[in-house]
């Protein structure tokens, strides 16, 4: 590739596009070519840089950072001799330099700890030495060869450490359960299922510290009495697949993995199995179905999978983040881990930030820190300085919780009291564009169609509630579809087989209760205060602020505007689709939503 | 993934190295499944037909597996599969603009195939990276923050 | 690779993994680091990485560590590129597009001067 000394960035964007944005970089070309300059100078395409309102095409020169705009064809041979020849700034044409990155790009992170992403970002993760070089496989070495798998687990009891998965079961009691239990082999499952719409903290712990969890999953196994383990990953992540499959093989080289790990007695494997797309197999049940080449159809409990598991022998089942948490228990001690958090949920939490919020990401918080710290303070406040409106937690089984609970302590029993769950730690923000009452038949759509269909009240219900909120967002919902809903809800909460069907109401109850004042106006004024339901809403171009650009009529896929060049358009509202391109593309904001 | 049309033969042949590579028992299936799935593009009866008699295992087991995994397809897919989040982060980022559109410039429904057998068009669950909603993936490319006007652009990266 | 068969083994090994990485924070080298998990890649960091890789072969820049690294967590700001030079801290960069990347390979790593526009402050 050719060394460029500079580069002209030119706006492709629809409105630079519009004002001849292409016929402008043919010309420079041109123009490069005749002045000699096409060795040194690059022309390339980019996004939109000047503000809707500009008056294009725009275009930067780097490295020197100049914003030019309303250029013509014919400007050109000028920029380029006093630009790149003679090398001045063509003042004519300078455009005040927009800050390329705005204030956004300060993520304050002071309220964080960090013990499961610890060393995210600063390890290769596919090179074991990293990991070894951070005391990485030292909490095994001190396990295996000082303390017996007894004292292993009271360790992890003493740290108060929960299931991260969302079930929050102490995790040292699960594991007495097993070493308990009697059987010819045990088996030692991390459930990296991550189903949970939003939440991501698995993939990238799996992604960025693959040893993490194989050396919490070593000591598991050990304090377990398990001899197998496997990996459960879900398909969705070839990444995680891939790098968790090249740190097992590094640490079966290194002698971590197999027999007599560290010259002890103890011998243990691992192995990685993946999904193949079904939300359902994150339920322990189903996922070992799913291991065994079945269905993934949960199961009933009891007998619990700590008896008859895997194959019918003992098992045991965590999440990726509650074995990356081991070593550091293991090396720090139980007391420093039970230090942190709150109340009885010890230790950290990460949160999958997602949907309305500025700082979208990964974090990791003590419990006990409140919602409405994570969404301001870590995750920098709401986009485009819009109005807070819901959060919803825990994925598609949680609840949407208003302005109102922003300020509770974080926690298993705080999220459950408030009709919500922590799940996997997934926090979707919503701003006030977002319609409660959609939102609501967006997650019954997921729960319905990821319904393994075993259980009746979970396959069938759930589909009964999504064509009740479906019929309101299309304006025909009737005063005693709300009584209705509720009774569903209920039902399918106390009736189903497994979590998924249990939690399927959530989402609904919880928008019930908070966002009523929605649903009764979808219902009885057959409006979308949100204006998000395409059948409740109609587009509006505005006279006056129209200058008849033309623009929107030929973005429609419809066909739907008419008027001619510089006189006000119209929307005929019978062939109008609602599909809100041209409401998204106008320079001019004149058109509304209805 | 582009795939080629493979007669019976060939399936056959697939089917017996991939059980002699991963071996006949039950716990292989799903692995087995999915790289059918990726070579064919899709689960046909042929290929259910013999890993039933190679694995010992009845094809009425066999097929009520391949479908209830939303990844694994008994149907021929396209040349290219798209497959678009539909979940709730993206939805929230945008997303439902970017699938309209998408249909619309490919004139398929969800989960159709278009008749000169160049795409398909799926949805898939969360994909983890809803920090870049809304995201779409074609065949094994993954994109970020995806806007309506840029899917004339990714689309036309692909024969 | 040798088998660890004791804790000191473990040991041993670790002080290697540490020797390695001092050696390599006083060997003069800079390292650019590029988160490339499943987020960066979904938001451009290929594009990124390569734009890193041609201009350090198409330069012949010399004494550069090219290293790939999961996400850190800030996905807002994928692609982000990091830089470390020698006795130096870490600088942070977002949303780095491959112009981007160019102009801090050759302001802040070949001529030592931060690109603090780009740069996100922790």
């Amino acid at each position: 590739m050719a060394y460029f000394r500079s580069h002209i960035l030119v706006s492709v964007d629809p409105i630079c596009v519009e004002k001849g944005a292409y016929d402008l970089i043919d010309a420079f070309q041109d123009e490069l070519v005749k002045q000699g300059l096409v060795d040194e100078v690059q022309v390339l395409e980019t996004s939109r840089i000047g503000d809707p309102h500009s008056e294009g095409p725009d275009l930067m020169v780097y490295p020197e950072a100049v914003h030019y705009a309303n250029l013509s064809v014919t400007d050109v041979p000028f920029l380029v001799e006093e630009h790149f020849v003679k090398g001045r700034v063509a003042e004519k044409f300078m455009r005040e330099i927009e800050e390329v990155v705005d204030e956004e790009l300060s993520a304050p992170q002071a309220k964080e700890v960090r013990i499961v992403l610890k060393n995210i970002g600063d390890i290769d993760p596919l090179n074991i030495e990293e990991y070894i070089a951070r005391d990485g496989y030292l909490a095994l070495g001190q396990v295996l060869l000082e303390m017996s798998p007894e004292e292993t687990i009271q360790e992890v009891i003493d740290s108060g450490l929960r299931g991260r998965g969302g079930a929050g079961f102490p995790t040292g009691l699960k594991w007495r359960f097993i070493r308990a239990a009697e059987g010819d082999q045990k088996f030692m499952i991390c459930n990296a299922d991550e189903g949970d719409p939003g939440a991501f903290a698995n993939r990238r712990v799996l992604e960025g510290d693959p040893h993490s969890v194989i050396e919490g999953m070593i000591i598991a196994a050990y304090a377990a009495g398990a001899s197998q383990g496997y990996i459960y990953c879900r398909a969705e992540y070839p990444i995680a697949v891939q790098t968790m499959k090249t740190a097992i093989e590094q640490a079966r080289n290194f002698g971590l993995l197999g027999e007599n790990i560290l010259g002890s007695e103890f011998s243990f494997d691992l192995e990685v199995r993946m999904g193949a797309g079904a939300f359902v197999c994150g339920e322990e049940t189903a996922l070992m179905a799913s291991i065994e080449g079945k269905r993934g159809e949960p199961r009933p409990r009891p007998p619990f999978p700590a008896q008859k598991g895997l194959w019918d022998e003992p098992s045991n089942i965590n999440n990726v983040e509650t074995f990356s948490n081991i070593p550091q228990i293991i090396l720090n001690g139980a007391e420093w881990f039970a230090s942190l958090g709150y109340e009885k949920s010890t230790g950290t939490k990460t949160f999958s930030m997602a949907g309305d919020v500025k700082n979208t990401g990964l974090i990791e918080v003590p419990f006990g820190i409140s919602l409405r710290e994570i969404i301001f303070d870590v995750g920098g406040g709401i986009k485009d300085d819009k109005k807070f409106k819901a959060i919803q937690t825990g994925g598609p089984m949680g609840g949407c919780l208003p302005e109102s609970y922003l300020d509770l302590p974080m926690d298993y029993e705080a999220l459950d009291k408030a009709g919500s769950i922590l799940g996997s730690g997934g926090l979707v923000a919503m701003d006030e564009g977002t319609c409660m009452v959609d939102i609501a038949r967006f997650f019954m759509e997921f729960t319905q169609e990821e319904s393994c269909g075993k259980c009746t009240p979970c396959r069938i219900g759930t589909r009964r509630i999504l064509e009740l909120l479906t019929r309101i967002c299309d304006g025909k919902g009737k005063p005693e579809d709300i009584g209705t809903l509720r009774m569903l809800c209920d039902q399918i909460n106390e009736n189903s087989l497994c979590g998924l069907g249990k939690g399927a109401p959530n989402p609904v109850k919880s928008t019930l209760e908070h966002f009523l004042d929605e649903y009764e106006a979808h219902i009885y004024e057959k409006r979308c205060p949100a204006k998000v339901c395409k059948a409740l809403i109609r587009f509006e171009i505005l006279d006056g602020l129209c200058t008849g650009c033309t623009l929107c009529a030929r973005n429609c896929p419809v066909d739907a505007i008419s008027g001619e060049r510089r006189q006000l358009h119209v929307i005929d509202p019978d062939i109008c689709i609602q599909c809100g391109i041209c409401e998204q593309i106008c320079p001019y904001d004149a058109i509304e939503i209805k | 993934m582009p795939v080629e049309v493979k007669v019976d033969q060939d399936v056959r042949k697939i089917v017996r190295t991939l059980v002699e590579e991963k071996g006949p028992e039950k716990a292989e299936l799903i692995p087995i499944l999915h790289e059918i799935n990726s070579e064919l593009g899709y689960i046909s009866d042929e290929a259910i037909k013999e890993l039933s008699e190679r694995m010992n295992i009845p094809s009425s087991h066999i097929y009520s597996v391949a479908t209830f995994y939303r990844m694994l397809s008994t149907e021929p897919r396209g040349r290219h599969v798209i497959q678009f989040c539909e979940s709730a982060p993206c939805h929230v980022a945008g997303g439902r603009l970017v699938w309209e559109k998408l249909q619309r410039e490919l004139g398929l429904s969800k989960g159709e195939t278009s008749e000169d057998e160049k795409w398909s068009l799926i949805t898939t669950s969360c994909l983890g990276v809803c920090g870049v909603g809304p995201v779409l993936v074609v065949d094994n490319n993954i994109y970020g923050n995806v806007t309506p006007e840029q899917v004339p652009g990714i689309l036309s990266n692909y024969e | 690779m040798s088998t660890i068969k004791s804790l000191d083994d473990l040991k041993k090994i670790r002080e290697q993994a540490l020797q390695k990485q001092q050696l390599k924070e006083t060997s003069g080298k800079k390292e650019v680091i590029v988160g490339m998990g499943t987020v960066g890649i979904a938001a451009g960091a290929r594009e990124t990485l390569k734009a890193i890789l041609d201009m350090i072969e198409s330069e012949n820049l010399e004494d550069i560590i090219v290293r790939q690294t999961g996400n850190i967590g800030l996905d807002s700001f994928e692609p982000i590129v990091q830089v470390v030079l020698p006795g130096e801290e870490k600088v942070t960069y977002g949303k780095v597009t491959p112009e981007m990347a160019r102009r801090i390979v050759q302001e802040h790593v070949v001529d030592g001067k931060v690109v603090t526009e780009y740069r996100i402050e922790s």
